[in-house]
């Protein structure tokens, strides 16, 4: 059959059609479904009330990572901890009882594969190229970097998936990000997003499915995909993408629910045809050149608010849009900074080494580089390490980053989402100021008037080591 | 879902750009296994400031929001929409919102209209004084001044917020075409059954 060249994400999407109604809304078969504590009794309880049943529990998977103290969660005699915390205690109840009662595989929230969702996801195998991924979170955009059409729901979307195993969708246009040439000595992933955010806006891409391209991408790890496609839902993208290739094969290879045997053939083979046709048209395009790109770091209120830490807080004048120069005026506000202060003279109280964004074993690796035969400085009132998973943790202790860390003054974490959104107890107290892994630097997001930086592993370590915002190629001497 | 044919009252002349989800409702209110009760929490750092339009007495009660560009980014959290829900929103008004955000809006009966920025700058000056009528029936916003702002909206979705249709129902009706897509699936993609 022969036919028009199409995108990666177009072959996603027309894998997946299973009907099609005359207004262009498509009935969208849903490969895997993840699902967490926090936006998921409201869905159980619907379909309880209703009388429906999970379609396919065998395509779902549920962990709990939001309200999860990070703080021991068994006793020395392996006994279980309860949460302090009342409502915390009740949502994670919820799920405990809704998975069984509807038949869906669980992750305890002790059990060494428990995480953050979008970290447990590539890591068991469950989410694979070429599949649908949805959960009741806006960071699926994460698992992408596998090459799947991975994107965030609400709940009353997640009720539909676990009644229909389907989504009624529109299609998205298409946006490519090319980022070609090389990163330079000390730029990762995470700069890489914040400078795409930086240039097209947090809502460059509404309405958009991104496909990340070039040679940059092409070279990064698994762990630097997922950091890139996770942050896609900054700019406002419904969801991002990079193609699948031999890094992802190697990456799937025997995971605990990858395919096995002669199904793993069939499917390397079917994931080979995915990637984007030469000729095929994408709406939109936007380029950026990897070897301009520096260790970046924001310095307001939306992930758009990027500079290169060699830059200066900006005078909101400078903007062009009347109603930007009103926001940066509040975001500089709130975030107390006055415009043409150096980032690197800013001083800083909180490090945040955690969250799907940037807290997988390589993530662990940058940071422990520039932390090792370090202290954290004297103005650092707190500094999380907070892996991703169980897994990730303890890769980390058997390759002695646990001790570089806590030997610096980090506290060493259980897994969980953590100081990201400070849905559990662990928050940045108001007015003071943390630099963070995260994805989010809006008002609040880590604690009532918390002020937060997104940076990379690497520079929140820099900054941890010096108390201040500093440029990480200035600690990492001549490696 | 109840039908809606017409929002009509006082607006929130909100007017900000880039409201996001955690502005909404911040992350504490979301440890509820309930969808009621949330308008207590909604606009809580928005509401700490002086003067904010949310406690004006001017605009108690409003059933409709006027914002800036990229209403609703960020968080997935449905909550955002049961919170406006809870207070009584059922129309907002922006030049443009999030993708999710706007799902989570129709799933829950509230319009987001999506008007040009010289609309929506009219529409904040008119809010501050009058009324301002959002009418599904006819895909239109007007004023007491004679205003009338053509939108458009995803048909299948004015459909179904018109007659206040059970999408799962909806979906389930088509239940022979899932269980035909499945068999196929079975048979093509054997490495997705777990």
């Amino acid at each position: 059959m022969s036919s028009k060249p199409r995108t990666l994400y177009e072959k996603i999407w027309d894998a997946h059609v299973v009907d099609r109604r005359d207004d262009g809304t498509c009935l969208i078969y849903i490969d895997r479904h993840l699902v967490h504590e926090v936006t998921s009794p409201q869905a159980f309880e619907g379909l309880r009330v209703s009388g429906r049943k999970v379609r396919r529990p065998d395509l779902t998977l549920a962990v709990p990572d939001h309200n999860l103290p990070t703080t021991a969660r068994v006793d020395a005699s392996g006994k279980r901890l309860p949460i302090a915390d009342m409502e915390s205690a009740q949502q994670l109840a919820a799920l405990e009882v809704n998975a069984p009662e509807f038949g869906i595989r669980y992750i305890d929230a002790t059990a060494p594969e428990q995480g953050i969702v979008h970290v447990v996801g590539p890591e068991q195998g469950f989410s694979l190229p070429g599949t649908t991924i949805v959960c009741g979170d806006s960071h699926t955009s994460a698992h992408g970097g596998l090459g799947a059409l991975a994107f965030g729901i609400g709940t009353s979307e997640v009720e539909h998936v676990l009644a229909t195993q389907t989504l009624l969708l529109k299609r998205s246009k298409t946006m490519e990000i090319r980022v070609d040439g090389m990163l330079g000595y000390g730029v990762t992933p995470k700069d890489v997003v914040l400078a795409i955010i930086g240039k097209i806006g947090a809502a460059g891409g509404t309405g958009y499915v991104v496909e990340y391209t070039g040679e940059v991408i092409r070279a990064m790890s698994v762990e630097g995909r997922l950091t890139v496609s996770n942050m896609s839902i900054e700019a406002g993208a419904r969801a991002g993408l990079i193609a699948p290739d031999e890094t992802v094969y190697a990456y799937l290879e025997g995971r605990p629910m990858a395919p096995k045997g002669e199904n793993w053939d069939k499917a390397v083979a079917w994931w080979r045809t995915l990637p984007t046709d030469p000729g095929a048209h994408y709406d939109e395009v936007v380029t950026l050149d990897g070897s301009s790109i520096a260790p970046s770091l924001t310095w307001g209120t939306s992930p758009e608010d990027v500079v290169p830490i060699t830059g200066s807080v900006p005078d909101p004048m400078s903007f062009a849009d009347p109603a930007k120069q009103v926001a940066a005026q509040k975001s500089l506000d709130y975030m107390g900074l006055k415009a043409g202060t150096r980032m690197q003279d800013v001083p800083v109280e909180h490090i945040f080494i955690g969250s799907c964004t940037n807290s997988r074993i390589e993530d662990l690796r940058s940071a422990a580089e520039v932390v090792k035969g370090r202290k954290i400085a004297g103005g650092i009132r707190q500094a999380l390490i907070v892996p991703g998973s169980g897994l990730v943790k303890r890769q980390a202790e058997a390759e002695g980053l646990d001790r570089i860390f806590t030997e610096a003054g980090f506290e060493w974490r259980e897994p969980g989402c953590s100081m990201c959104l400070a849905m559990n107890p662990d928050k940045v107290p108001p007015g003071e100021r943390c630099a963070s892994t995260s994805n989010r630097n809006f008002v609040g997001r880590q604690g009532p008037g918390a002020r937060t930086h997104l940076v990379s592993p690497a520079m929140a370590a820099a900054a941890a080591v010096t108390g201040h915002f500093a440029d990480v190629r200035d600690l990492m001497g001549n490696h | 879902m109840e039908p809606i044919k017409t929002v009509e009252g006082r607006a929130y002349p909100l007017g900000r750009k880039n409201i996001d989800t955690d502005v909404i409702i911040p992350a504490h209110y979301l440890k509820t296994i309930t969808r009621s009760g949330l308008g207590k929490g909604a606009f809580e750092t928005i509401r700490a400031e002086p003067g904010n339009v949310f406690d004006d007495p001017e605009y108690q009660g409003a059933p409709i929001i006027i914002a800036g560009d990229n209403f609703g980014c960020g968080s997935s959290r449905e909550h955002a929409a049961w919170a406006l829900n809870d207070m009584g929103v059922t129309a907002v008004i922006a030049p443009s919102f999030s993708d999710i955000f706007s799902g989570n809006a129709f799933k829950n009966g509230i319009v987001a209209v999506v008007l040009p920025q010289e609309a929506v700058d009219r529409l904040l000056e008119v809010a501050k004084t009058d009324p301002i009528t959002v009418d599904l029936e006819h895909n239109m916003v007007t004023t007491p001044f004679q205003d009338r702002f053509a939108f458009e909206l995803d048909p299948f979705r004015r459909d179904c917020l018109l007659n206040g249709t059970d999408e799962i129902g909806l979906t389930l009706a088509a239940d022979s075409r899932i269980a035909a897509y499945e068999r196929t699936l079975a048979n093509e993609r054997p490495w997705l059954a777990a």
